[in-house]
């Protein structure tokens, strides 16, 4: 296929998927139960039993590290398809309807206007900590972002000859929005999607590390770094392998965008990255 | 320009009136009644009703609103449920490390990401250009605790250059005041690193491209004043939206840097927050917060005007 042959497509989409198997083959891959307490096994360092040690309760971190993987994961997943549909349908109807145009971009720049990291711990203090009280809180911020960027690709398809044509001969907007614009907002979307991804796997973990996060007894990577932090001067490898796991996961979902923009679009390059 | 300032500086109420709403709204629709939840876990039902009614929670959702903007407009951000001192005296009193900690951020940033940034455009194609943006993305990437532990690791605890942990204020001296700032500082810099470079080489690149870049090397003009003068100067309102825009990034890395460093500043504030479940200080930082970033940006849009002379409000 053309596009694996882009080096960063193929880097992410390897990390990816190799990651994905992990989480679903994770009682194969010399896992025990990640909730399992072993006081006995406390704060020990990496052997061959326990590849990435074990943390402050004597439970094994290679298999909180994999089934943690899920969470991340599914977070990603979730985030991206939630934010994508409602900004897209957002910014279909600011792009469409003129009178709409004014309050709801206004509405999108003040949930703009707060720090994305900020509202989603205050919604989830409030909400109490639950898997869907935090996909929530980290869509909620996300969505401005992806109905910005399809009410510009609305605005500017609206210019177009073919559309003028489309509406010149009667075509109803129903029609016109399947045929001619969606299509246009298909390549900025499979992008930005991505970068949400991205940012949801980021925000969640950090969530979670600083107790704001999705129930503390759920394996996620932010959960065991949070445990971690007390001992990080004798046990650093509580916070470093789920770290570096969250690092190269987040690297290999941004790296999928960039190779996705390039190959899609190249003159999305400006407008999709760096406003996040 | 005195009306486009006027313009803008209003531009700005509606905003910041749109943020207080959601604010306001945040608490109004969450899970549970915000009575019960100020009360606290150990509170009796007529507690509950006594602040309810204290607060005015049992007047019309209308009267709660008009009454909370009104006590916005007077600088009233409430009181705190657990020390019972107002949020904006809180506030105030742990602005310090958060202003220090974001200004060295904004300055290091600035001045390594610019230089990356030009360079790459400048040697477009070659291994120095592919180097600084494959190091963009993994900062990019790179979440803010992992880096700030990986510092720990190495300059605090292996090599003891620098100080673990905690923060010294300007007046014990500036020494130790910028030692507690140096980690703290490289952590939180380098995601607002990436961001500044990309920008800085996509907006130089397109730049370099330009007639009057040719003329300038046509007529003799040293490289280093077309890339510095000619083609960064040309170049500079991106970058500046970006370094604006950024500021919204930085907030969020302000929180995780400060309680990974255990700096007190407005981060710690708000952890502390959210585990005491101090609901008014929470709703407090927000508030203030989402006014830097949109003052910021105020400032941004202003900034325009001095770097682009074709500009004009």
């Amino acid at each position: 296929m053309r596009i694996l042959r882009n080096p960063s497509v193929l880097f992410g989409a390897l990390v990816l998927a190799a990651l994905a198997l992990a989480a679903i083959a994770a009682p194969l891959l010399h896992t025990v139960d990640p909730v399992q307490l072993t006081p006995r096994l406390r704060l020990k360092p990496p052997t061959g039993d326990h590849w990435f040690g074990t943390d402050g309760f004597g439970r094994d971190l290679w298999s909180r590290v994999i089934y943690g993987a899920r969470i991340s994961l599914a977070i990603g997943a979730m985030v991206s398809v939630v934010a994508v549909f409602f900004g897209l349908a957002i910014g279909l109807a600011a792009g469409f309807v003129r009178w709409l145009d004014g309050p709801v971009m206004r509405v999108m720049d003040g949930i703009m206007a707060i720090p994305a990291i900020l509202l989603a711990i205050a919604m989830v203090s409030l909400n109490g900590a639950s898997l869907v009280t935090v996909a929530v809180a980290i869509v909620i911020p996300e969505i401005p972002r992806v109905a910005r960027l399809i009410r510009s690709v609305v605005l500017s398809v609206r210019e177009e000859p073919y559309v003028e044509a489309a509406v010149g001969l009667g075509t109803r907007l129903p029609r016109l929005l399947w045929r001619h614009v969606l299509p246009n907002t298909l390549a900025p979307l499979v992008v930005q999607g991505t970068y949400v991804a991205a940012s949801a796997i980021l925000t969640e973990a950090i969530l979670s590390f600083l107790g704001a996060g999705i129930p503390t007894e759920i394996p996620s990577w932010g959960n065991a770094m949070a445990e971690g932090r007390v001992y990080f001067q004798v046990a650093p490898w509580i916070i470093l392998f789920p770290g570096l796991c969250l690092a190269v996961t987040v690297l290999a979902v941004n790296l999928l965008g960039d190779g996705l923009r390039d190959l899609l679009d190249p003159r999305l390059a400006k407008s999709v990255r760096g406003f996040r | 320009m005195s009306r486009f300032l006027l313009q803008r500086l209003l531009s700005t109420v509606p905003v910041m009136a749109i943020v207080a709403t959601i604010v306001f709204l945040l608490l109004r629709f969450s899970a549970g009644d915000p009575a019960a939840i100020l009360a606290g876990d150990a509170a009796t039902p007529a507690t509950i009703a006594a602040i309810r009614a204290r607060l005015g929670l049992d007047q019309p959702m209308a009267v709660q609103l008009v009454r909370w903007f009104w006590q916005l407009l007077h600088g009233d951000l409430g009181t705190s449920i657990i020390s019972n001192q107002g949020v904006a005296h809180l506030i105030a009193d742990r602005m310090a490390p958060t202003l220090a900690l974001s200004a060295t951020t904004i300055l290091f940033a600035i001045v390594v990401a610019v230089p990356l940034g030009v360079v790459a455009a400048w040697k477009h194609g070659t291994i120095i250009d592919r180097a600084v943006m494959t190091l963009s993305v993994v900062g990019f990437s790179m979440p803010v605790f992992v880096l700030g532990y990986l510092w720990i690791l190495g300059f605090a605890i292996r090599l003891r250059w620098l100080p673990v942990q905690g923060f010294s204020p300007l007046s014990d001296g500036i020494g130790p005041f910028l030692a507690h700032l140096v980690l703290p500082t490289l952590t939180l810099s380098v995601i607002y690193i990436a961001l500044i470079a990309r920008i800085t080489r996509a907006s130089v690149l397109e730049v370099l491209g330009e007639d009057y870049i040719r003329t300038a090397r046509a007529k003799g003009v040293p490289e280093r004043a077309v890339l510095m003068r000619h083609a960064l100067g040309n170049a500079a309102v991106p970058i500046v939206s970006v370094i604006g825009i950024g500021v919204a990034l930085l907030i969020g890395g302000v929180v995780v840097t400060e309680s990974v460093f255990n700096l007190p500043g407005l981060g710690r504030l708000t952890v502390d927050a959210v585990l005491a479940r101090d609901y008014p200080v929470i709703q407090g930082i927000i508030l203030v917060f989402s006014g830097v970033y949109v003052l910021v940006n105020l400032a941004v849009d202003l900034a325009y005007v001095l770097l682009d002379p074709r500009i004009r409000y």
